[in-house]
C-alpha cells in the first residue's frame, strides 16, 4: 500500500527570461498509491510550475522525477508523450475539450491513442467513465453544447479513460461556482475512496484543500 | 490503428472548417486545371505546327545536289599531291539531276530495317498554259499511295482523290491557288508545256491546299510515270528519294551513312528544319514554367490556411499533446490535412482540366492555311495529368510540412498556463 507512485528528488527550476530566477528550490516529496493530495500556496509560489514538471510536459529542470518508480528522461519527447498518455490523467482549470468531436469521442481520444483496446472496448470504457460521473446522457452531444460544470466532468472522464496511475489537476475548480466545485470535489473523493485512485490537485481554495488527505503547502518555491 | 486515429482527427479538423478547406482545395483545383489546359493546348499547338512541316518532310532526302565537283583535274597530277591548290572560276557540275542507279538504291532501302518507308520523287519545271497566259509552275511526280502513307499527302488534298493519280493516266492534282489562276476545277483539262517545248494535256483529278500559300500557287502533283513521260525520260529517272525512318533521331547518322553508301547527297530533317525544334522546346518550357508557378501560388494558399488553422487550434493541439499525442502525431495530423486538400484539389483539377481541354477542343478554329484543322488543337497526353497530380501532391506536402512542424513544436504548458 505504500508504494510511491510519484517521487520528486532535489528539483530545482529556473526561469531564464528575462533574467534568471529560481522558482523551485530543492523540492523533495513523494506520493503513495491511493493518496489524495492537494498542493497549495499563493499565486506565483511555483505550484503550477511544479505540477507541469511532474506531468513531464516541461522538461527544463534539475533533479529527478520518478513516476511508478521509473525515472523520467528529459529528452525523449515520444516516450514522455506515451507516459502522459498511459500513466497520467489531466484536469485543467479550463476544460480543453475538442469542439470538433462529441463528448464521447473527446473521452475516447486518449484511449484510442493508447491503442491497447479495440475501438468498441474503448467506447464501452468511455461510457462507463461517463456513468461513474453521471453524465452518460451527454455522450452524443457536441463538446461545446454542454454546460461549464458538465464540461469539467467530461474532462475528468477523459483523464480517467486509460486508468492512469495518477490524476493531476491544475485548479480544476478555479472556474466553477460553489455547487459545481463541491461536485468536482465529491467526484475526486469518490475516485479516491472507491477506486483507490491517486490524485494530486493544485488549488488555492482552502476549503477544497482541507478536505483532502494531505496538503503540500508551498511558499516561494519551497515546500513548507 | 494509430494512423487511422490521426486521419480521423485530421478529418474532423478539416470538416470543422470546411469553408476554409474548400477555398484551399479550389486554389489547387484551379492551378491544376490551368496547368493541364495550358500544357494540353500548348502541346497541341506545337504538334500542329511541327506537323505542318515535319509530317510532310522526309527524315532523309536522297538527291543529287548541284555543286562543283570535289575532284578537280589538278588533283590527278601526282607531283602536286601535297600542295595546296588555288583554283579559280569553278563552275557547278553539269551533273544530271537524276539519281544514278535509283532502282538498286530503292531495293536496298526496302531491306533496311530502320526505314519505315520511302517514296520516289521527280520534279519538273513546266508552264501551265491558259489561253495566251503562261504560268510558271512545278510538277512533282510522286507515288500517291506511299506519299499518303508516309507524308500525309491525302490530308492536304481538299477536293478529289489522291489515289486517282495512278488510276487515271495523264492526271494532275493542282494547288488551290494555281487552280484559281487557271480557272479550272476537277474534271477539267489543263495544258502544260515543258521547258523543252513539248505540250501535254492533263486531266485535273484533285486540288490540294498545303497551308503555305506560295507553295499552293505554283505546285502540282502527278504520278511519277506521268512526269517521266512529260520529261521524255525512262522509268528509272528519279530526282529524289524521300525516306521516312522508324526513329527520327537516327536521321543525321543515317544521312551520313547513305551519303557514303550510295555516293549521293543526303539531307536529314534536323538540318533542314532546325528552327522548328527550337521553337517547340521553348514553347513547352514556357508552359511548364507558367503551370508550375500556378501550383506554387496554390501551395502558398494552403500554407496560409494551415497556419491560420494551427493558430486557431492552439488549444486543441495543446490538449492533444497533454493527453499523450507526441509532436510527431500532431505533425502528421496537419500533414494529412494538407495532403488531403492537395489530393482532393488535384483530382478535381485533373477532371476540370480535362473538361476545359475538351471544351477548347470543340471551339471552331478555321484558317485558310490549315485546311485539315477544324477546331483548336489539344494534346491529351496522360503525362501532363501525371505531372499535375504528382506536383499537386508535392507542393501541398511542402506547404503542409512547415506549418505542421510549427504545430508539433507548440509547448502545451505555455498554452494551458496562458488561460
Amino acid at each position: 500500500m505504500n508504494t510511491p507512485i510519484l517521487e520528486a528528488k532535489n528539483i530545482n527550476k529556473y526561469f531564464h527570461d528575462p533574467i534568471r530566477v529560481q522558482v523551485l528550490n530543492n523540492i523533495n516529496f513523494s506520493i503513495n498509491k491511493g493518496e489524495f493530495v492537494s498542493l497549495t500556496g499563493k499565486s506565483g509560489c511555483g505550484k503550477s510550475t511544479l505540477l507541469y514538471l511532474l506531468s513531464t510536459m516541461d522538461t527544463d529542470y534539475e533533479g529527478q522525477i520518478f513516476i511508478d518508480q521509473e525515472e523520467m528522461p528529459k529528452k525523449d519527447e515520444g516516450f514522455l508523450a506515451k507516459i502522459r498518455n498511459e500513466k497520467i490523467g489531466f484536469v485543467f482549470q479550463f476544460h480543453y475539450l475538442l469542439n470538433e468531436f462529441n463528448v464521447l469521442k473527446n473521452v475516447m481520444l486518449p484511449g484510442l491513442k493508447l491503442n491497447k483496446y479495440s475501438n468498441e472496448e474503448v467506447e464501452h470504457r468511455a461510457m462507463e467513465k461517463l456513468k461513474i460521473l453521471g453524465i452518460e446522457h451527454l455522450a452524443l452531444k457536441k463538446a461545446n453544447h454542454v454546460s461549464g460544470g458538465e464540461k469539467q466532468r467530461v474532462a475528468i472522464a477523459r483523464a480517467l479513460i486509460n486508468d492512469p496511475h495518477i490524476i493531476m489537476g491544475d485548479e480544476p475548480t478555479g472556474n466553477l461556482d460553489k455547487k459545481n466545485s463541491d461536485m468536482v470535489f465529491d467526484i475526486f473523493n469518490r475516485l479516491s475512496a472507491e477506486f483507490n485512485q491517486t490524485l494530486l490537485i493544485v488549488t488555492h481554495d482552502p476549503s477544497f484543500a482541507e478536505r483532502t488527505h494531505r496538503i503540500i503547502h508551498m511558499e516561494d518555491g519551497v515546500i513548507k | 490503428m494509430k494512423r487511422k486515429l490521426l486521419i480521423d482527427i485530421a478529418k474532423s479538423l478539416l470538416f470543422a472548417r470546411w469553408k476554409q478547406t474548400l477555398v484551399a482545395a479550389i486554389g489547387v483545383t484551379f492551378s491544376i486545371t490551368m496547368f493541364i489546359t495550358l500544357l494540353s493546348f500548348m502541346s497541341g499547338l506545337n504538334d500542329l505546327l511541327d506537323g505542318l512541316i515535319l509530317n510532310r518532310t522526309p527524315h532523309v532526302r536522297l538527291f543529287n545536289d548541284i555543286k562543283p565537283n570535289q575532284n578537280q583535274p589538278v588533283k590527278l597530277a601526282t607531283e602536286y599531291g601535297n600542295a595546296h591548290h588555288f583554283i579559280e572560276s569553278i563552275k557547278s557540275d553539269a551533273n544530271r539531276q537524276a539519281i544514278y542507279n535509283s532502282g538498286a538504291i530503292m531495293e536496298s532501302l526496302k531491306k533496311d530495317k530502320r526505314v519505315l518507308g520511302f517514296s520516289p520523287k521527280l520534279t519538273a519545271q513546266i508552264f501551265f498554259n491558259d489561253g495566251s497566259i503562261d504560268i510558271t509552275g512545278a510538277m512533282n511526280g510522286i507515288d500517291p499511295v506511299e506519299e499518303a502513307r508516309l507524308f500525309h499527302f491525302n490530308e492536304y488534298v481538299t477536293a478529289g482523290n489522291a489515289a486517282d493519280l495512278t488510276k487515271i493516266s495523264n492526271s494532275v492534282i493542282l494547288g488551290k491557288g494555281l487552280a484559281g489562276k487557271l480557272l479550272v476545277n476537277i474534271g477539267d483539262v489543263v495544258q502544260v508545256t515543258t521547258s523543252k517545248g513539248e505540250r501535254f494535256q492533263l486531266k485535273v483529278v484533285g486540288l490540294f491546299q498545303s497551308g503555305i500559300r506560295d507553295f499552293d500557287d505554283v505546285q502540282s502533283y502527278a504520278s511519277v510515270s506521268t512526269v517521266q513521260k512529260i520529261l521524255s525520260q525512262p522509268s528509272n529517272y528519279i530526282s529524289a528519294i524521300q525516306v521516312k525512318l522508324k526513329d527520327i533521331s537516327l536521321a543525321p547518322s543515317l544521312a551520313k551513312e547513305y551519303e557514303q553508301l550510295y555516293q549521293i547527297d543526303a539531307e536529314d530533317v534536323q538540318t533542314a528544319n532546325s528552327q522548328f525544334e527550337t521553337g517547340s522546346s521553348i514553347r513547352t518550357l514556357i508552359s511548364y514554367a507558367v503551370g508550375i508557378t500556378l501550383l506554387i501560388v496554390a501551395g502558398f494558399g494552403i500554407y496560409n490556411i494551415l497556419n491560420m488553422m494551427i493558430f486557431e487550434k492552439m488549444d486543441s493541439i495543446a490538449i492533444l499533446k497533454a493527453t499523450g499525442f507526441s509532436g510527431n502525431d500532431v505533425k502528421n495530423i496537419f500533414i494529412y490535412i494538407a495532403i488531403s486538400i492537395g489530393i482532393f484539389g488535384g483530382l478535381m483539377g485533373l477532371l476540370f482540366g480535362f473538361g476545359l481541354s475538351a471544351t477548347i477542343d470543340q471551339i471552331p478554329f478555321n484558317t485558310a492555311s490549315l485546311p485539315t484543322i477544324k477546331t483548336y488543337p489539344i494534346n491529351y497526353n496522360p503525362r501532363f495529368y501525371l505531372i499535375g497530380i504528382v506536383f499537386s501532391f508535392i507542393t501541398t506536402y511542402l506547404a503542409g510540412w512547415f506549418p505542421a512542424r510549427k504545430a508539433s513544436k507548440i509547448d502545451p504548458v505555455i498554452i494551458i498556463r496562458g488561460k
